[in-house]
């Protein structure tokens, strides 16, 4: 089954309003890091027709990945920015997506996301996250980061919060529950910081700010 | 006084950023720090002295994603 992208943009527009859709469809949103936080992140976004996706991993899918990223069997193997995209398009093939399959460092952060308004920060090593963070608020002048800490194991649903650092960093998470540390990464747990950030981003494209609110 | 993650600290004597990240016990390439508003670049934390009524947030990254 094949649909039109004005049957689409009429299938959104039923659900979320024109005025809303016409914003999402202007909304431009990288994602770094395609694991249990970024595929699950994307999966939202493009859902509600978030018109421009940039997706970015150095990393292909393997077997552990399974317990709670968004792939399948089939896509063991596959590089992540490849095995995503060709998913993100079978819910939505009108999407902008754009994939790097590159790992993020000082050396190219600066460069990287100058397409980008929002950009959630989906990687698992802590060293990284922060470097990322630094390098966006140093580089930057209006990118918004959304970034993650603490979201492994299971229950305590309600201690994943989302919160306003400044107007331009907002951090998802519970601040303490490491993956090294205890039962790990869990597809429950995981997915609730990722809806956090991109609820995060979907506020942030719609209202222009969500800080009121945290 | 310093006012650090919503929290009023006692400023004994001027100090740097680094010296008390250090003293605290952060490990420095796993946190961002903004003060009063601004990112704090890694490299300016050796120069970087705390005065009374300075605001920080220190955000530190634990693993997983």
């Amino acid at each position: 089954m094949r649909f039109t992208e004005r049957e689409i943009q009429e299938a959104l527009c039923e659900r979320h309003t024109a005025a809303i859709q016409e914003k999402l469809n202007r909304g431009r949103v990288a994602i770094a890091g395609l694991g249990g936080l970024g595929s699950n992140i994307a999966f939202s976004l493009a859902r509600i027709g978030t018109g421009h996706l940039h997706l970015i991993d150095f990393d292909r899918v393997d077997l552990t990945n399974l317990n709670r990223q968004q792939y399948l069997m089939r896509h063991v193997g596959m590089f992540k920015t490849d095995a995503l995209k060709e998913q993100l398009l079978e819910i939505n093939p009108y999407l902008d997506i754009r994939t790097d399959c590159v790992r993020v460092s000082d050396e190219n952060v600066a460069s990287l996301f100058k397409e980008d308004t929002i950009l959630c920060e989906a990687f698992d090593v802590p060293e990284n996250k922060a470097m990322l963070v630094n390098g966006i608020l140093e580089n930057y002048r209006d990118l918004i980061i959304i970034s993650a800490s603490g979201m492994a194991g299971y229950g305590n649903s309600n201690t994943i919060l989302s919160k306003k650092i400044t107007s331009r960093f907002y951090l998802c998470g519970d601040g303490v529950s490491d993956s090294r540390k205890g039962p790990g990464l869990m597809a429950p747990r995981v997915a609730l910081c990722a809806a956090h950030q991109a609820n995060l981003a979907a506020d942030l494209i719609i209202n222009g700010t969500a800080g009121d609110r945290l | 006084m310093v006012r650090i993650n919503g929290e009023d600290k006692p400023l004994e004597e001027p100090t740097t950023l680094l010296v008390y990240l250090e003293q605290e016990g952060y490990q420095t390439n796993r946190i961002a720090v903004e003060k009063n508003g601004e990112i704090i670049p890694k490299s300016c934390y050796k120069e970087t002295l705390l005065h009374n009524g300075d605001v920080l947030e220190i955000v530190s990254f634990v693993g997983g994603g």
